[in-house]
């Protein structure tokens, strides 16, 4: 059985839960569960003075309730699965390694920030800084994917290095800030400054948007390696059109200010 | 009052090594023999007299700019959690002032130098340090790019010139002078760098760097401080700067001086691609000239972040690495420079710098005169010392060690060569008794009767990292702060000082200079003897040992 957290109330400050992992759940039973720790601002409590405990042992932990004041849920987790029925708070899945996460909700701001593996699904709206890395740090995200059904908010994929991000409705300013690798695809378009200061990586977008004057026009195609991707991302419920006969895809080189080696592929549709 | 007994005692600055004796206390100092009181039983254990960092980097504006600047490295490192003893804080390549001072005092230190503090900035270091629990502080002031001090070099005046120096030291709340960069760090002002010893430097017709050095190193053994001029030479850091090492030793003809971090001066090569070890040529010049001391400042494989004086030579990291820079600008007394830096052992040119520190403490024939360092951060934490010592006593583990680096590097380097294996004397000689009289810090070092209190026991044990990196006790001013591995109290250091004499009247010198200069009243300017922690100003009298 499932390892099932309800949240019994709205807790006024948010609540620090790391330890609501798999990795750490699973070899627990109900008792050791419900006496986990958790910080509620600087004060330790037990995890059942916020949330009703049922089942364990199980690497699949279901958390219910309006949790956006939850912070750091599935943090470093190696495998199994959680769902979470409902908002989650800050550092969803932070430096998650493998495994799954699925949100029926929407999610805060640092959504996967420096993930190395796995998946997070969020079905609603996701904040700013998704697979970004934390401040100071180097790199974000490493590998791992990221799928957002609504909208997000500044500076997703900052930084990030590997991994694939997409999002289904619009994104903030900053999208693929100082990216070094990796591929971020924006089903609904983006704010400005997209790709600035960007080394490497790939940005897709199907919508126009407005580009920094520092990149350079290179070409119009319809690349090989996205035919994968577009492959990939049907498979998880995200279309992408590919046929050359649909349209073409306008790739601009830059971020030249850095001077960098990335690429913005923005879709053009062929005219009706 | 505290007896240890049955202990090994390693105290070379009084000729014991490793004799089974004991070591009496009472009132915080070392005496003959004590009635009553606690006894210690340290059968099985070494006794070695606390550990003296003679360059190190623990407070004042430059420090606080890196922590700000690192919060990645903050968030790798384990917190401290504050206990009933302790405070909280952070770990990592640039601890806060508390865990600074915990961390110092859970390996055996008790007496640290912070190596480079300019007036402008004394104020907030002297806080800082006060701030540093357990350990006992001493500071050197920045001297070598002061544009009051360079104005009257330039003029000839050396006499006015060793008046300004001593005040200055007084008004820093000062202990000794460093040099960083002569010159090199005025000139970057003009974007510029001195790198020629001979050359007159940016914005002045006759002041080279061989100058100020000389100068310096007069005006100091002038005004009788008890450590010698701590020197920061000219192109540290770059391919081929053994030459300017070797040119600076001949430079100061004879004066004391203090080699600072004498591993980033050792290079040879004329580019990065070619740079190599040149850890003999300077070993031998230096084992020739007995009025010299140097720190290692030994390098190790992993992340901290570089912090230095040395302004333009930041500039050019920055530019070599792409990491993060900071840059300050002292007004018209020096500068700082700071980078993240990560030494990685594939790197060829890390490769090298790792070997040269370590060639440069075994080739060196005089364990009295030089010391082990990491010039921390900027070689590497300072606690991660014990991991040099182990490579220090263990010839058979640096062996191991030599085997991950690049097959290159090997053919630029000696340290496979080198078979000497420190003993347990000389390390006591190199981590504390040896720095105390570079310092002159005459109670400091050594367990005889009078000495400070200041005791480390640690296990005699084979794996020699984990025994110096965990004492079993750690004794300071004749306290238990240690024991077990767990800081069991927390005392207050005290601050070392000298109080220099000059004319009085040097002030209406340069009370107009300030005025038509400098952002900050002259009045404010001079650091109150109230943030100093328990101060006690120490004589102007070269040591005689010395």
């Amino acid at each position: 059985m499932s390892t099932i957290l309800t949240l019994k109330e709205q807790p006024a400050v948010p609540l620090e839960a790391e330890v609501l992992t798999p990795d750490i759940l699973a070899p627990l039973g109900p008792v050791e569960v419900r006496a986990l720790p958790v910080f509620l601002g600087k004060r330790q409590y037990r995890l059942d003075e916020f949330f009703v405990v049922e089942g364990g042992g199980s690497d699949h932990l279901e958390i219910r309730g309006e949790a956006h004041n939850v912070k750091w849920i599935g943090r470093g987790m190696t495998g199994g699965r959680i769902t979470v029925a409902g908002n989650v708070g800050m550092h969803l899945g932070a430096f998650m390694k493998g495994g799954t996460i699925e949100v029926s909700g929407h999610a805060s701001d640092w959504v996967g920030a420096e993930m190395i593996g796995g998946m997070i699904h969020v079905w609603g709206n996701a904040g700013g800084q998704i697979g970004a890395a934390y401040r100071g740090s180097l790199s974000g995200m490493k590998g791992g994917t990221i799928l957002v059904e609504g909208s997000a908010g500044m500076e997703i994929g900052m930084r990030m290095r590997r991994g694939l991000i997409a999002v289904k409705g619009p994104v903030r300013d900053f999208a693929g800030l100082q990216m070094k690798g990796g591929t971020i695809v924006l089903l609904g378009g983006a704010e400005l400054r997209t790709g600035a200061w960007m080394v490497r990586g790939t940005i897709v977008t199907l919508q126009p948007i407005r580009l920094l004057p520092t990149f350079l026009y290179a070409c119009c195609y319809n690349p090989v390696f996205l035919r994968l991707y577009v492959k990939h991302l049907h498979g998880l419920g995200f279309s992408m059109p590919y046929a050359a006969e649909e349209g073409a895809y306008h790739r601009y080189t830059g971020d030249t200010s850095v001077p960098g080696k990335g690429e913005i592929l923005v879709w053009r549709p062929c005219a009706p | 009052m505290l007896r240890i007994t049955g202990g090994k005692v390693f105290d070379p600055a009084n000729g014991i090594n490793g004799e089974v004796r004991d070591v009496c206390i009472l009132d915080g100092r070392i005496v003959a023999d004590v009635e009553g009181g606690r006894t210690l039983n340290a059968t099985g254990l070494v006794v070695f007299p606390g550990g003296v960092d003679v360059h190190t980097h623990v407070a004042g504006a430059a420090l606080n700019f890196a922590r700000a600047m690192i919060p990645e490295d903050h968030r790798r490192n384990t917190p401290f959690v504050r206990t009933a003893v302790r405070r909280g804080g952070i770990g990592g390549a640039t601890p806060t002032t508390h865990v600074t001072g915990y961390l110092y005092a859970g390996m055996g230190w008790t007496t640290v130098n912070e190596a480079a503090v300019p007036i402008l900035s004394a104020r907030h270091t002297h806080e800082e340090l006060r701030d540093t629990p357990i350990v006992d502080k001493t500071c050197c002031l920045l001297l070598a790019n002061n544009e009051i001090l360079l104005d009257l070099l330039e003029a000839g005046e050396i006499e006015r010139a060793t008046h300004v120096v001593a005040w200055q030291i007084w008004a820093a709340k000062a202990y000794g002078v460093k040099a960083v960069n002569p010159g090199g760090v005025a000139a970057w002002k003009w974007g510029k760098d001195a790198k020629q010893l001979l050359e007159p430097i940016e914005g002045y017709a006759k002041v080279t760097p061989a100058k100020i050095i000389a100068g310096l190193a007069g005006i100091v053994d002038a005004l009788g401080l008890p450590h010698p001029l701590h020197l920061h030479c000219n192109n540290l850091g770059a391919p081929g700067n053994c030459a300017t090492t070797l040119e600076t030793m001949k430079v100061l003809e004879g004066r004391r001086a203090h080699l600072a971090h004498l591993q980033y001066h050792a290079y040879g090569g004329d580019d990065w691609p070619t740079m190599r070890s040149e850890s003999v040529r300077v070993a031998e010049a230096f084992n020739a000239r007995p009025n010299l001391t140097t720190d290692a400042g030994a390098v190790l494989f992993g992340d901290t972040v570089t912090i230095t004086a040395d302004g333009p030579w930041q500039h050019l990291l920055h530019k070599l690495t792409g990491r993060k820079w900071g840059n300050l600008d002292v007004e018209n007394e020096t500068g700082c420079g700071i980078v993240p830096y990560v030494y990685k052992e594939k790197n060829l040119v890390n490769a090298v710098q790792w070997a040269v520190g370590l060639e440069l403490l075994l080739l060196i024939d005089d364990p009295w005169r030089v010391f082990l360092t990491t010039d921390h951060p900027n070689g590497a934490a300072f606690w991660r010392y014990p991991e040099i010592i182990q490579l220090l006593m263990d010839a058979e583990f640096r062996r191991e060690q030599l085997k991950a680096l690049p097959p290159k590097a090997l053919k630029r380097i000696v340290l496979p060569e080198l078979k000497r294996q420190y003993t347990l004397y000389e390390i006591a000689i190199v981590t504390s008794a040896g720095p105390a009289r570079a310092l002159g810090l005459t109670q400091k070092g050594h367990l005889g009767v009078g000495a400070d209190a200041d005791v480390a026991l640690f296990n005699d044990s084979k794996d020699i990292a984990a025994m110096f990196a965990y004492p079993r006790y750690v004794i300071k001013g004749g306290e238990v702060v240690l024991e077990e591995g767990e800081i069991r109290k927390v005392v207050e250091g005290r601050g070392f000082l000298v109080r220099p004499t000059y004319d009085e009247k040097v002030e209406d010198y340069i009370r107009p200079l300030f005025q038509q200069y400098y952002t900050m009243s002259f009045d404010n300017y001079p650091v109150e003897m109230e943030r100093i922690e328990r101060p006690e100003i120490r004589p102007c009298t070269l040591i005689p040992d010395q």
